[in-house]
């Protein structure tokens, strides 16, 4: 049996990094909340851990030379527009209220992941201590 | 690790908002500020502010914060009073006021102030995810 961190940890290191980028693209959507024309954008969480589970929907990019970006460096895909509950006159699509819930609630399934992986670690640990401590 | 660029997006959040407070202040200010000549009038400022393009090309990057385009002056027309008794009057003994809206101004005040705190809330919640990252495993 093999104890790879990615196999011991099951989807939850998957799961931490799409959250950590929709913190991020939420995070745009506030800052951009006065911008003229600016569109929110959210992640389609689910489309995207189920793409980032079944490996699908990631095309690899072939890298010929050392300084071109790979695929894993482009971290953006499931990321949509949404859709507005009340136009605004200057095209500004985001909802301040909105976005700020969606992101107290993000970081809410952050700290989720994150204990999943901490209770890996300390069963782990658990396991090779024999339980003592 | 983009949680990092998370300070980086809210920071250029507050820094647009801050300069739009001050505009507002230099606006409310200016309000009663008085002029001989139309051209020489105090004109509301406003920031023109836009979306900032990530690096990585393509609809599906996040972006990376708000710019301040430019500070543009407001083209309502130059109010004008007749006051021969002051200084600045011209020869037919007008003064040419600010065209500052005060209402329009403590509107933006209110905006700016409630879209910086959100910022700063970014920044805090951010940090605390950090803190916890960190905290892994203990």
């Amino acid at each position: 049996m093999s104890l790879t961190p990615d196999n011991l940890f099951g989807i939850h290191t998957r799961a931490l990094d799409l959250w950590q980028r929709r913190t991020e693209v939420l995070a745009n959507n506030l800052a951009n909340a006065d911008t003229p024309d600016y569109l929110a954008r959210d992640i389609d969480f689910r489309k995207a851990l189920a793409d980032a589970g079944s490996g699908a929907g990631n095309l690899s990019l072939q890298t010929t030379t050392a300084d071109q970006i790979g695929a894993a460096g482009q971290t953006a895909d499931g990321l949509a527009y949404r859709v507005p509950t009340q136009p605004s006159m200057d095209g500004n699509t985001v909802d301040a209220q909105a976005e700020q819930a969606a992101f107290a609630a993000n970081g809410v399934h952050y700290q989720a992941s994150l204990s999943f992986i901490t209770a890996q670690i300390r069963m782990l640990r658990m396991a090779i201590n024999g339980g003592q401590g | 690790m983009s949680l990092f660029s998370i300070f980086n997006v809210a920071g250029s959040g507050m820094a647009a908002q801050s300069l739009r407070l001050n505009t507002v202040a230099s606006n409310l200010a200016n309000a009663d500020s008085v002029a001989t000549t139309p051209e020489a009038a105090y004109r509301a400022r406003e920031p023109l502010f836009a979306a900032v393009k990530s690096r990585l090309d393509g609809a599906n990057a996040p972006g990376e914060g708000v710019q301040v385009l430019g500070v543009t002056e407001s083209q309502a027309a130059i109010p004008s009073r007749y006051e021969p008794g002051n200084p600045l009057a011209d020869a037919d003994g007008y003064v040419f006021s600010s065209n500052v809206n005060p209402v329009d101004e403590l509107v933006n005040m209110i905006s700016a102030s409630r879209s910086y705190q959100n910022n700063v809330e970014v920044m805090n919640s951010t940090r605390q995810l950090m803190q916890k990252t960190l905290d892994l495993g203990k």
